[in-house]
């Protein structure tokens, strides 16, 4: 053992050894500290981005009539808000997570695949840059709805070549993302992890590492064609040539619906890390939780139709899509069990990161038994494209997502700066964010079964009242966000003090990454660490 | 048991960063060519020569580092598993097309032709197009694209499908070769495989050159002339690319690289070989054959 720890020591004295200094730190970087926060301050760029279109669209909503803005751009702003906030903000968020945290959490040096780690993070600043031209395009961005649905997408003027690429690019990116992680986890776990002893979030990032990878090339073939369509006079959604506009809608919805678990498997990991720190207890269930992730992955590839009920499906098509959806309630519940069996008799303490985690608990629960609502075909007509479905998927991305994203920014931030965030501005952060939540999102379900269709920048009268409450929601919402920017910018400066190396009592028990000094080294466990028995096998 | 002891992380590359400034200078070029912009073309060629120079540097910063002994068993695990799993991005990413071919062939053309009475085609057909058929191939109701013959399958696509099976057993001979250290039988074997592989690309270009001038089949031949060539023309493409990267292992095994122990630039190219050769043989079935 010693010999190979003095060998590559040896390798290691040719190369850096700390951060270099200036800019160059940061765009050549192969660290998978550095990555992880620059992905971790992208995520929290882009979201303030999609948020300010989401008050653009709360404000033209505010009340029925058209006041700030034209139609054509309000639908533009849906539709940026949804690919903004989905390639843009959580999912980088979660890849800066698991570039952060996996390495830690297995005792491994680093990311497995550094140098390709770079190119991910720049392929996604690239895909980005390439979708916010649209902005300013001839005939403005994509207004046709995140969903990119033909025929209607091909009307999109000088935007949409600039999309469909952006789409491969932020595609490749979390493609090569996902290999990293996947190859981190199989080859580069400390001697003594077995899988089954890896932290929940590690497992959560696993699978949806295979998601990503399965998913994306899909997404990637659908613009393909609507590129090849629009430019290059194929037919693939023309049905005078033989093809069908339907098509798309299968092809997308196969990526689209493992897309949005790629988007909620790590929220339920980092829940699973956090919970059981906070109720001081292990985690309830840890081999149910990992089966149970693996199912709902599974299933998330044979579900995809019923996001098209209305369509025009077979019967037997409706039935089978029907039946399949709800059969994913049953793991979904199994986890919402384990988690409120974890802090069942706990010694519960409420900091921050405890506080939207329970939250994330309760509301996620809400979102879940939403889309069990929806999953009942003939039901589904009546929500279909109303509000009733903009407020689900709320629930389960901005409560859940969202939250769940704000809980590792608190509960990390001490292991990544050294300092600790101020508790009192966290829980009025918290505070206000919970409450001002479902003032934006619940009266949208009492809009949707009222009758109000989404993406429709006026509405009749009668749906003013819910609207006008709703908005007021979005910007108490919007505006409490920046309370965490500046904790965020506090605990970087200082904060309320140095933090120790566990931060959280016992935390040791429950992960590798409270093991190694506060703020961590630039490099940890550069030779792998003694795994010690986990509390929850 | 899996181990990081002595995991090489390497040093820091301004390559990667580079690389995707070009492929996004690039695409930008490729949609402004498409909008009619007059920088596109120049964008494009630009972005992509940067593109291909920057992935030429880090490959030989990575080649150099390999055959200084810098990666050991894990590491090499480690490439590999990335070969493995962009393979199967390239699974899924066929798949579609796959998927688009079969959707059309089994459910949007039968629902045109009114085959299945409760099929959501029916109205469409009865009000738009009552006097078409389901059969295949074909170009759909609109006649889109005007009259066309259908690609056969014996010919030049069976010599493809000769050519490419062959190139698989030539690359697994090389591959022997380099494991008995017989270094003549490795730059043989990959020699012969790269040759196939170009003669292929060959095929396939006067094929697509019969199809345009003189059996009327092209891109804009409706649902048959779309799936077909989009289906050909990104495997064309794989080929290509294929071939490109088995001859930079075959320049690097002439300059002496690759020992039966650390290889894995030769292996991850002749996965990728036999995948693009698996993917043709779909192909000769699903879009020649059937």
């Amino acid at each position: 053992m010693t010999a190979v720890v003095a060998e590559h020591d040896d390798h290691h004295d040719h190369h850096d050894h700390g951060p270099e200094k200036g800019i160059l730190r940061w765009i050549i970087t192969t660290n998978h500290k550095d990555i992880g926060t620059m992905y971790l301050v992208f995520g929290l760029i882009m979201f303030f981005v999609g948020g300010t279109m989401a008050l653009i669209i709360r404000s033209e909503l505010f009340e029925p009539g058209l006041q700030f803005v034209d139609p054509q751009f309000f639908n533009s702003m849906t539709t940026m808000h949804a690919l903004v906030m989905v390639f843009g903000a959580v999912m980088p968020a979660f890849v800066g997570l698991a570039n952060w945290m996996i390495p830690m959490m297995i005792g491994a040096p680093d990311m497995a695949l550094p140098r390709m780690n770079n190119m991910s993070f720049w392929m996604l600043v690239a895909g980005v840059l390439l979708l916010a031209a649209t902005l300013f395009m001839e005939g403005g961005a994509p207004a046709g709805g995140w969903t990119l649905y033909p025929p209607l997408v091909l009307q999109t003027g000088k935007a949409l070549p600039f999309a469909i690429f952006s789409v491969h690019m932020l595609g490749i990116s979390s493609i090569m993302g996902a290999i990293n992680v996947i190859a981190t986890i199989f080859n580069m776990r400390a001697p003594g992890m077995t899988l089954m002893k890896m932290p929940l979030f590690v497992w959560t990032w696993l699978i949806t590492a295979f998601l990503l990878i399965a998913i994306m090339p899909v997404f990637a073939g659908a613009v393909t064609m609507l590129l090849t369509d629009r430019f290059f006079d194929t037919s693939f959604f023309n049905a005078a040539g033989g093809g069908d506009p339907v098509l798309y809608q299968h092809i997308f919805w196969f990526f689209g619906h493992p897309e949005v678990y790629v988007m909620i498997l790590p929220t339920f990991g980092v829940a699973s890390t956090i919970i059981p720190v906070f109720a001081r207890k292990p985690l309830f269930g840890y081999a149910s939780m990992v089966y149970a992730t693996a199912a709902i992955a599974f299933l998330s590839f044979i579900v995809w139709a019923h996001h098209m009920f209305t369509v025009g499906l077979p019967i037997a098509g409706e039935l089978y899509f029907m039946y399949a959806t709800m059969l994913i309630a049953i793991p979904t519940g199994v986890k919402v069990f384990n988690w409120t069996a974890t802090m069942w008799k706990g010694e519960m303490t409420f900091e921050t990161p405890m506080l939207f985690s329970i939250a994330f608990v309760v509301l996620f629960t809400m979102g879940g038994f939403t889309g069990l609502m929806m999953s009942v075909a003939p039901a589904d007509f009546q929500y279909h494209d109303t509000y009733f479905i903009v407020a689900h998927f709320h629930y389960t991305l901005v409560p859940a997502s969202i939250f769940i994203l704000m809980a590792s920014g608190y509960y990390w931030l001490p292991k990544w700066t050294g300092n600790m965030y101020d508790e009192r501005i966290g829980r009025l952060h918290f505070w206000l964010s919970a409450i001002s939540v479902n003032i934006l999102f619940f009266p949208q379900h009492f809009l949707g079964l009222a009758g109000m269709p989404r993406r429709i920048p006026d509405y009749a009268i009668q749906f003013a009242d819910w609207n006008m409450v709703s908005s007021i929601g979005a910007f108490i919402y919007g505006f409490s966000q920046l309370l965490f920017v500046y904790i965020v910018i506090d605990t970087i400066r200082g904060g309320t003090g140095k933090a120790t190396a566990e931060v959280w009592e016992d935390a040791s028990k429950h992960g590798l990454e409270w093991t190694v000094p506060s703020p961590a080294p630039y490099h940890t466990f550069t030779t792998p660490p003694e795994i010690i028995p986990t509390e929850h096998v | 048991m899996s181990t990081n002891t002595a995991y090489y992380i390497p040093h820091k590359a301004v390559w990667p960063v580079l690389a995707t400034g070009g492929l996004m200078i690039m695409l930008a070029g490729f949609a402004n060519y498409l909008n009619g912009s007059s920088i596109g073309s120049g964008m494009m060629l630009t972005g992509f020569s940067v593109f291909i120079l920057m992935l030429g540097a880090w490959f030989s910063l990575q080649a150099t580092e390999s055959e200084s002994g810098m990666y050991n068993h894990g590491v090499g695990i480690s490439y590999r598993m990335g070969m493995m799993w962009f393979i199967f991005s390239e699974v899924m990413f066929f798949a579609v097309f796959f998927g688009a071919l079969w959707y059309a062939r089994n459910i949007s053309i039968p629902a045109l032709g009114e085959i299945e009475l409760t099929g959501p085609g029916r109205s469409t057909h009865n009000t738009l197009w009552p006097a078409f058929e389901a059969i295949w191939p074909t170009n759909g109701p609109g006649n889109v694209g005007g009259h066309f013959e259908p690609m056969g399958a014996f010919g030049l696509p069976l010599l493809n499908t000769l050519l490419l099976l062959t190139s698989g057993v030539t690359c697994t001979w090389a591959h022997h070769g380099l494991l008995a250290k017989n270094r003549q039988q490795l730059i043989k074997g990959l020699a012969a495989t790269v040759a196939l592989g170009f003669i292929f690309v060959a095929c396939q270009a006067l094929e697509y050159h019969e199809a345009y001038s003189e059996m009327g089949l092209t891109l804009g031949s409706g649902i048959y002339g779309s799936t077909f060539f989009m289906l050909t023309g990104f495997h064309g493409f794989h080929v290509c690319v294929g071939a490109i990267i088995l001859s930079v292992v075959l320049f690097r095994s002439w300059k002496g690289h690759f020992t039966p122990e650390n290889h894995f630039a030769f292996e991850a190219a002749a996965w990728y070989w036999h995948f693009v050769d698996v993917v043709w043989l779909g192909l000769f079935i699903f879009v020649y054959l059937m």
